[in-house]
């Protein structure tokens, strides 16, 4: 009784989402057959749809190249990002050193350094992780930098009376305390995680769904272009979602020290 | 007690023999960007003493305690406690319990309470141990696996102060413990702090705003004024005559030395 009336909720709540976006699928699908776009230069929803079905298995295969490359650059980066982001609170010497570089490094515009990498490390899985690794360890760096400052002085002051050592007090209090912030980083970084891929792709690979969109960009096969961004959002979507789940999770264990989700829609 | 006592400026310690002192503050001066927080401050604790600091806000009482715990580095006079005359040895060897309670969300009272053991290496099993004998006179035994968010206020503040005392260092100092809790919480914990603490024999140091408190819990009470903080005046209570009182808010004692403080503090006002 009680748990069919929170499913029915539910349902309920998730009305206005599920319709915006057939709404929005529904005016595509008509705004092309009205105005008599073209297919080659805006393919409607059900062709795309169609095209999915049709090359489905290549586009798994495609998936998969990208989806491996995600994932490793992802996890060097979330590593990568812990490392540099310890030292920075750790010390102002590597701050000092480190926090140049890592801004630098985001100014440099990765389309044109995507083709000199290739040429430096070659058309093989290097060249993809290390722009997917560009475009995703900032924010996290950002974030757990911020995560790992908005520690309550007072805390470190009760942990310091207590007789805690710095370590400690990096370990049993900041850590803890850096998830939320963290996890926000993480949200990001999932997202253009794919986009780094798709771009490490579209200058040297021979595979992956990047590769796809260029070579069918290349022939006018609009529709398969559309086709694997679909799947593409599909590979982010499932990403941030398993951040997402990771994070409720961690928070559940770890819970924010202020944790009231505020919004001011709802009374 | 006569009313010169109450208002005699203050000097040195007459009552406690200075040699004896578990906590002993001479001469100490704080300042902060500029401006003078805590002027020429000394004071000592003996043994079994419990010391009450009372003054307005910012006349520097809990940077007086973040000096003697060790947080703030003393650069002007100094502070032994039990010995120990460093900044960075008092850390850990002071028990401190701050304003909030400060207990990590994550974790559960049990693991709240034993975090200043474990932070020493103490293995879980004794440190649990030592919280569970603990746990019936801070009165938190059933909730030992509870959340702090499922605790109510007065308990938070029981857990923060078991936290504190577990590591069973001689000086305790209380920074205004019960100042966020509601009159009739805070009253059954003050009568419950002087029971706990009646047999500790340890040097207590308690900052408070509440004069009764000061007078309630207190051997003797050290009143502060402002800019810069420093000791006005040391007043000893006698403690016989207030805890046999039937109602301490309306025993002579109490009423005398109430006004006397209360005194003191208007003229603070007034000068300021």
């Amino acid at each position: 009784m009680n748990t069919s009336g929170s499913i029915k909720k539910a349902l309920i709540e998730w009305i206005p989402a599920v319709a915006v976006t057939l709404a929005l699928i529904v005016a595509w699908e008509v705004l092309v057959d009205v105005m008599d776009v073209q297919h080659w230069l805006l393919p409607p929803p059900s062709v795309i749809a169609a095209e999915i079905g049709d090359s489905f298995g290549f586009l798994m295969k495609h998936a998969r190249v990208t989806a491996a490359e995600t994932l490793l650059g992802f996890s060097i980066s979330i590593v990568l990002a812990g490392g540099l982001s310890s030292g920075i609170i750790w010390s102002r010497t590597v701050e000092r050193t480190v926090y140049p570089l890592i801004i630098t490094s985001q100014t440099i515009p990765i389309i044109t350094l995507a083709p000199l990498l290739i040429i430096w490390v070659g058309t093989d899985i290097t060249s993809k992780v290390i722009v997917i690794v560009l475009f995703t360890f900032f924010p996290i760096v950002i974030s757990l930098v911020a995560g790992l400052r908005s520690v309550d002085q007072e805390m470190v002051d009760m942990f310091r009376t207590l007789g805690a050592s710095p370590f400690q007090i990096f370990r049993k209090l900041m850590i803890p305390s850096a998830l939320p912030n963290f996890f926000a980083g993480l949200k990001v970084a999932a997202v253009v995680s794919v986009i780094g891929a798709v771009i490490g792709e579209w200058f040297g690979s021979s595979a992956g769904l990047g590769w796809m969109m260029k070579i069918a960009g290349g022939q006018f096969q609009t529709a398969r272009v559309f086709a694997a961004i679909v799947v593409l959002s599909i590979l982010a979507m499932a990403l941030f979602a398993a951040v997402v789940a990771t994070e409720k999770w961690m928070l559940k264990k770890y819970p924010p020290t202020a944790n009231r989700v505020i919004r001011l829609g709802d009374s | 007690m006569s009313q010169a006592s109450h208002q005699q400026e203050f000097s040195n310690n007459s009552n406690v023999d200075s040699e004896n002192a578990l906590l002993k503050v001479s001469g100490v001066g704080f300042d902060y960007d500029n401006a003078s927080i805590l002027d020429d401050v000394s004071l000592s604790v003996g043994r079994g003493e419990f010391v009450a600091l009372v003054g307005p806000s910012g006349c520097g009482k809990s940077t007086l305690l973040n000096l003697i715990s060790g947080v703030l580095e003393v650069r002007e006079g100094s502070i032994n406690t039990n010995g120990l005359v460093g900044r960075a040895e008092r850390l850990g060897n002071v028990s401190y319990m701050q304003q909030k309670d400060l207990l990590l969300p994550w974790r559960t009272v049990a693991e709240n309470s034993r975090l200043g053991l474990e932070l020493n290496g103490v293995n879980t099993a004794e440190s649990n141990e030592r919280v569970e004998k603990l746990a019936e006179l801070f009165d938190i035994a059933d909730v030992l696996d509870h959340m702090p968010w499922q605790l109510s206020g007065g308990m938070r503040q029981r857990v923060a102060l078991l936290r504190a005392v577990l590591p069973d260092n001689p000086v305790l100092l209380l920074d205004e413990p019960f100042g966020a809790l509601d009159a009739i919480t805070r009253r059954s914990l003050q009568q419950w702090l002087l029971n706990v603490l009646a047999t500790a024999d340890k040097a207590v140091v308690l900052v408070t705003h509440d004069v009764d408190e000061a007078i309630l819990l207190a051997d003797r009470i050290l009143v502060m004024a402002p800019n810069p903080g420093r000791i006005v005046a040391d007043i000893e209570v006698n403690v016989e005559a207030i805890t046999n009182s039937t109602d301490i808010s309306t025993s002579p004692e109490v009423i005398q030395i109430r006004t006397g403080i209360l005194d003191l503090l208007s003229r603070q006002e007034v000068v300021r």
